[in-house]
């Protein structure tokens, strides 16, 4: 099968839709909580809530022995959520700074995790295969009501945000300022935590526990170059988590043999490549023509400094030198004086250069200007 | 116990003291999640060595994951060097990436690849000892035991020679590069020895129980002493201690060992978390109590030291000026009467003469501003702490 057939199937085979439905959704919604833990600095507590989530699948099936997708995900839920509240105990009450406590918590809740599953396994229950599903994902078995739950979460989850929007975007930029003006920081700040291990634990049986964190991550880091401005950024995080569901599912589906997690988060990786080469204001690319550009200017401004040391030696400002004169001058070269004689600030007859009013006004107030004129 | 058990253990206890001493400097240095990165993302590495070795034992294997770990630091700092995102979205951002490409790349090649990915994470240490190293004819034990085994050796050397270095650079960056070490070098040292570390690890105990070996002992260990020395050999010491206990309880529950051993460790760390003198959460807990009622007491003192009038120093008008609830207002008096600090006379509160000295000298160190010394003249005047 190849792309422009997946697009054709869209829209008239069942399983396809579902799962394209229910990724594109998925990546909708990471992408606008991501955005939140990337600028509150928890970019990697959605890697430890992700694996913390697993014991909580392991715990919910050995107590209901059934293998029901919402039952599991509330375990994962409450599990992600004792992870969570834990790290914050870790740091706020012992000297142990956050990088150990989400590693801590990481792997201790992921190795109890896999214990169980292991001790799960070894079980005489028929019943138990396919658990390990939540460990890379297996968007192939989403069903319809999988992405009702996932859509319905995500209309709670936009409901909350247009409601409570002052207090997420004053909470993030200004925690302090936020407890002055008697807003409850520890509910906002509990809220949009529980509403982040929510949409990971969604993301569980799609993506899997090794690769939700970049799910989260990823289009909030790519829409962060876009933008300076919270709603814009969150707009467009939702946008690329949607888009890299939609092309992961696709370029997964025209292959065979790969799995849709992985995929997933490769074209999410994509666009935060992209994002970081091409941004207009932030972007590499354009951040080293800036460079380059500046640094052609300043040699531009050293040859009319230079060339100004000259004329100010004589009374006649357009009296004319050799060239030669310049060579031994570092910010010299054909092209730069070519330039000058573009602007008007020189002119040149055969070997001769000299200076024309402008040019000599300029120069003059080149250093007196510099804190306007420099960008 | 047969051969094989032993074997075992000796793997599981090599592996935990050859995480512990990297674990160690990562923890205190704030470096932990870099451990967890690389973990992760040596996979392309593996699976690149394993297409051209065929072999998951081979060193060229062990040689190219180190340098995909050593790429991904490289990676996540040069992301972080170009101020678009945070570090640890930096790290976020990578590891995952590399992940998927090692996971596409198995699921491309399923056919000749036998490379199960949850072996990556987790590991079989089970069967280590029947993957034997035989050099010349005889058999000199299981590849794994000596892969470790030569790769703690380094790790020990490490340790040995930069000691110094590493301890100063750890602890204090500019005085490090004052002194002439090149804080860069121990970085990438301990970086390289990390991703060595890991990658030898991870084929007998998977890719999450090395992280949970580098950090957890290292974070116990910190919650008990602050001497570095003291803290190397609790966490080696803690290391050893689930990798053994671990395996028997996995032997019992016939489970995965990593899951085990990361189970104890878990639990470990929980006890020290809760029952650590000073740093636990339990003593934490009881010295903020303790520290609220001491503050109490000092405004209580400080109230009547400002107020002459009985009605502002009657026993009842803590509860109704002051809001205190009246449990708080009776440790407080109670504090304050076993400190020889007030009498009570007919509900009248007055200062004694060394409650008075006291908080005169209170006033001189909140005006001052020095938080620390009033801790050192709460020890001169309270023969009872709140």
């Amino acid at each position: 099968m190849d792309l422009k057939e997946y697009f054709s199937l869209v829209f008239n085979d069942y399983t396809l839709r579902t799962i394209t439905l229910g990724t594109a959704i998925l990546g909708a919604v990471t992408g606008m909580l991501g955005s939140f833990a990337v600028l509150r600095k928890q970019s990697l507590l959605g890697d430890a809530i992700s694996h913390a989530a697993l014991p909580g699948i392991a715990i919910a099936f050995l107590i209901t022995g059934t293998k029901d997708t919402n039952i599991l995900l509330l375990g994962a839920l409450v599990s992600g959520l004792i992870g969570t509240f834990w790290i914050r105990g870790i740091v706020k009450k012992t000297h142990l700074k956050s990088d150990t406590a989400l590693g801590l918590i990481l792997s201790l809740f992921f190795g109890f995790g896999m214990l169980l599953l292991t001790f799960i396994q070894k079980q005489p229950n028929a019943n138990q295969a396919g658990l390990d599903k939540y460990l890379f994902g297996q968007a192939a078995t989403l069903v319809e009501s999988d992405v009702w739950l996932m859509a319905i979460v995500t209309g709670l989850c936009v409901f909350v945000l247009l409601l409570f929007w002052k207090e997420f975007k004053i909470l993030l930029f200004d925690a302090d300022y936020t407890k002055t003006l008697g807003f409850n920081t520890k509910t906002i700040d509990v809220l949009i935590t529980s509403f982040i291990v929510l949409a990971i634990v969604l993301g569980l049986q799609t993506v899997g526990v090794v690769l939700m964190s970049a799910m989260l991550l990823a289009p909030a880091a790519a829409a962060r170059q876009w933008t300076n401005s919270l709603s814009k950024m969150v707009f467009l995080a939702a946008i690329f988590g949607a888009f890299s569901g939609v092309f992961g599912t696709a370029v997964s589906a025209s292959q065979n043999n790969l799995s849709t997690g992985p995929v997933i988060v490769l074209v999410a990786s994509v666009f935060v490549v992209f994002s970081f080469i091409f941004s207009p204001s932030r972007g590499l690319l354009f951040k080293q023509i800036r460079f380059i550009k500046n640094r052609r200017d300043l040699e531009l401004h050293k040859t009319l400094a230079f060339m100004h040391q000259i004329a100010e030696t004589h009374q006649d400002i357009s009296h004319p030198h050799t060239v030669k004169i310049l060579n031994n001058f570092q910010g010299y070269t054909k092209g730069t004086l070519k330039k000058l004689v573009d602007k008007g600030f020189v002119i040149i007859q055969s070997n001769m250069w000299s200076l024309t009013e402008e040019g000599y006004k300029t120069a003059a107030n080149l250093y007196n200007q510099q804190t306007d004129s420099n960008e | 116990m047969n051969s094989a058990q032993i074997e075992i253990q000796l793997i599981a206890s090599l592996v935990a003291v050859a995480c512990a001493i990297p674990g160690t400097f990562l923890v205190l240095r704030k470096m932990a999640m870099i451990s967890d990165a690389i973990s992760h993302s040596i996979l392309p590495g593996i699976v690149v060595g394993f297409f051209i070795t065929h072999d998951l034992n081979s060193p060229l294997l062990i040689i190219l994951a180190a340098l995909t770990g050593i790429i991904t630091v490289v990676l996540v700092e040069y992301i972080q060097k170009t101020g678009l995102v945070k570090e640890d979205t930096a790290i976020g951002l990578v590891f995952p990436t590399l992940f998927s490409i090692g996971v596409i790349m198995i699921a491309k090649n399923a056919n000749d690849v036998h490379l199960d990915i949850d072996a990556v994470l987790l590991g079989e240490l089970a069967f280590a000892p029947f993957d034997r190293l035989i050099i010349a004819g005889t058999d000199v034990g299981p590849k794994a035991l000596w892969i470790i085994g030569v790769i703690l050796i380094v790790t020990l050397i490490f340790l040995l020679a930069f000691f110094k270095e590493l301890k100063v650079s750890t602890f204090d960056k500019g005085l490090a590069t004052s002194l002439g070490f090149s804080p860069a070098i121990i970085h990438y040292g301990l970086m390289s020895v990390s991703s060595v570390t890991t990658v030898g690890a991870f084929d007998a105990v998977g890719a999450i129980l090395v992280v949970a070996l580098m950090i957890t002992p290292a974070a116990a260990a910190y919650l008990l002493t602050k001497n570095l020395k003291k803290m190397l050999v609790l966490s080696v010491i803690f290391g050893i201690f689930s990798a053994l206990f671990g395996y028997w309880v996995a032997h019992w529950l016939d489970a995965s060992i990593a899951g085990s051993i990361t189970t104890i460790l878990g639990l470990l760390f929980l006890v020290v978390y809760l029952f650590a003198p000073n740093k636990g959460i339990i003593a934490v807990l009881y010295r903020e109590k303790q520290q609220r009622t001491e503050v109490s007491l000092i405004t209580f003192l400080l109230h009547l030291k400002n107020h002459d009038e009985k009605s502002e120093r009657h026993v009842k008008h803590l509860n109704e000026h002051i809001n205190w609830q009246k449990v708080r207002s009776k440790t407080v008096l109670e504090l304050a009467q076993k400190n020889n600090m007030i009498i009570i006379n007919n509900n009248i509160v007055s200062l004694t003469k060394k409650g008075n000295t006291f908080t005169s000298k209170a006033i001189d160190y909140i005006v001052t501003n020095e938080d620390a010394q009033i801790e050192d003249m709460k020890d001169d005047f309270f023969l009872f702490r709140g």
